[in-house]
């Protein structure tokens, strides 16, 4: 049975006692001795016990408005101020951490073999454009929504109040027009990249090896190996997420109701958390963690010796494609 | 100092929207915000309760504690205000609050809002503007507190429904009306609002 069939049991078993006994237990009377029908029955603890809103009709073109109350607006806030703030700050100081720790005992991966000097194009120029704009935004996005989140502990006291809300003001603007920004190169990215992303045996492989983290062993990868896969599917979930989320939040109640509102913004700062963690590591790894990586996105070319440390497989049908052969060639 | 508070004995309210008329005239609250509304329960069936529900001005407000630029703040006598000049509009006082009180203007495109606005319980705005002066009653509308007065609402009640005042005095009110005709719905939100409710 559930609650609300138990109290409607309840009170049918109230009712009979009531008439049986002809006493006046069951019934509420006035002052005047008068029974009354219809008193305590619209009680709000017991509304409150049956769903977790009240709601009812108004007058007002307004449905929100219907909504008389919503205590999980305490337990919302309480997310907001409590779990969230800790959470992410745990999430996002307890990655830099690791970075910092992976830097100071694994340093900087070296190209083992030096540079070669000859090199070779990685990303062409569209696909280095999808990249960046998907980056530039995110990382407006990240700093204007943790804003949001942090800027009140963080920010205002060191701008003080009202430069401080011009600054939030901005931000807010900022953060809702990059989105669209973010949701264009977030589809380029997943088209572009969607075939060589697709998990492939040589992945297995390249897991065996210790995915280029041992330094006596070669890790086979293809243009991709299975780390920067596992960067590119949890970003274009993450991505999908945190959009879909975000547009709920940007059109509020536009078919959504209260209950609905926080569990997007739930949803929203949850992701874009986790997905800002995945993102420093993949920060790192492209710029302080790998010599050689970072001019694949900047300029577009790598160097063939970086190409042969860690991505072999793709160098090699690469340079078959271009029907060049490799001058350079490992200092053993 | 006495803690103010809202209360509404919905055994009394009759749907009358006196309530909103007299909040809209009083602030000149503009079109499409609504600072106070009045709510049927059961609407046609036995049991129907209408509530009259505006701002609480609750005890730890939720709206104050998200506000991600932190410009409403409760003054000694309970009362929540806040500061529109460092409101951002970005909505989230509406998903902390228990009881849907507070009000955008729409600006612009998508759902942006602008400032928010709610019930200041007639005592004019949380900004920087001199109490009672013609700049805070444009931007909060008027300041009845600041003159002695309780707020408008619950003055034109016509069947003194919705009573505000002194938490204590108040609180005693309903309950000797409960103790009188024998029943009582309730103090409609205290509990969630104030973390305590009425003995009856
Ligand atoms: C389609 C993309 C996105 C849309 C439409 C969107 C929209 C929004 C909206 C409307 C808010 C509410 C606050 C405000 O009005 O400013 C918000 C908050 C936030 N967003 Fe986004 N966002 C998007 C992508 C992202 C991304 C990619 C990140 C992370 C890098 C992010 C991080 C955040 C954070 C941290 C908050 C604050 C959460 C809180 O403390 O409540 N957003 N977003
Ligand atoms: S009723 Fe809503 S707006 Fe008023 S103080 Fe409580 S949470 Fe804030
Ligand atoms: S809408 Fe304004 S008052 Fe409400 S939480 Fe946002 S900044 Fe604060």
């Amino acid at each position: 049975m559930t609650a609300f069939a138990r109290i409607r049991f309840a009170a049918l078993l109230l009712m009979l006692f009531g008439l049986t006994t002809a006493s006046v237990l069951a019934q509420t009377l006035g002052p005047d001795g008068a029974p009354n029908p219809t008193a305590s029955v619209t009680n709000q603890r017991t509304l409150l016990e049956q769903a977790p809103r009240i709601q009812g009709r108004i007058d007002i073109p307004d449905v929100k408005a219907s909504v008389l109350m919503q205590p999980m607006g305490r337990t919302w806030d309480y997310f907001h101020e409590v779990l969230l703030h800790w959470g992410a700050a745990l999430v996002i100081v307890g990655m830099l951490a690791v970075l910092a720790l992976a830097y100071l005992i694994m340093g900087r991966l070296r190209i083992e073999a030096g540079r070669s000097g000859e090199m070779i194009v990685r990303f062409k120029a569209f696909e280095r454009f999808s990249h960046w704009l998907t980056a530039v935004s995110f990382v407006l996005l990240g700093l204007t929504g943790l804003n949001i989140t942090f800027g009140k502990v963080l920010l205002r006291p060191l701008v003080g109040p009202d430069l401080f809300s011009d600054i939030s003001q901005i931000a807010k603007y900022v953060h809702n027009f990059t989105s669209f920004a973010f949701v264009a190169g977030l589809a380029l990215i997943t088209v572009l990249f969607f075939r060589d992303n697709l998990f492939k045996r040589v992945d297995i492989d390249w897991v065996k090896q210790g995915g280029g983290f041992i330094k006596s062993k070669h890790a086979p990868a293809g243009r991709f190996n299975l780390g920067e896969k596992m960067v590119y599917w949890l970003s274009v979930a993450a991505g999908l997420l945190v959009s879909a989320s975000g547009f709920v939040l940007l059109f509020p109640f536009y078919g959504t109701n209260i209950a609905d509102m926080q569990i997007a913004q739930v949803a929203h700062a949850v992701i874009a958390i986790l997905f800002i963690a995945l993102i420093l590591g993949h920060i790192y790894i492209g710029t302080l963690g790998m010599e050689g990586a970072f001019e694949a996105m900047g300029t577009g070319e790598v160097d063939i010796n970086w190409a042969r440390e860690h991505h072999d497989r793709w160098l090699a049908e690469k340079l078959e494609a271009e029907g060049r052969q490799a001058s350079a060639t490992p200092a053993e | 100092m006495a803690r103010m508070k809202f209360l509404c004995d919905a055994d009394r309210c009759i749907d009358c929207n006196a309530c909103v008329t007299a909040c809209k005239n009083e602030n000149e609250v503009p079109w499409g915000i609504n600072r106070r509304r009045v709510v049927t329960i059961n609407d046609g069936k036995p049991g129907e309760r209408s509530v009259s529900m505006a701002c609480m001005h609750c005890t730890d407000a939720p709206c104050a504690s998200v506000c991600p630029v932190k410009c409403i703040y409760p003054t000694d006598d309970g009362i929540v205000l806040h500061d529109k000049d460092l409101c951002i509009g970005c909505g989230y006082c509406f998903y902390a609050c228990p009881f849907g009180a507070p009000q955008y203007p729409q600006v612009g495109n998508f759902g942006s809002r602008g400032k928010m606005d709610k019930c200041t319980y007639c005592a004019g705005g949380g900004g920087p503007e001199a109490p009672g002066s013609a700049e805070e009653y444009a931007k909060y509308g008027s300041n009845r507190f600041g003159e002695g007065k309780l707020p408008m609402c619950a003055e034109m009640c016509s069947t003194k429904s919705l009573l505000a005042g002194d938490g204590d005095i108040i609180s005693q009110l309903y309950e000797e009306r409960v103790e009188k005709r024998g029943y009582g719905s309730g103090a409609w939100g205290w509990t969630t609002a104030y973390h305590e409710d009425v003995k009856k």
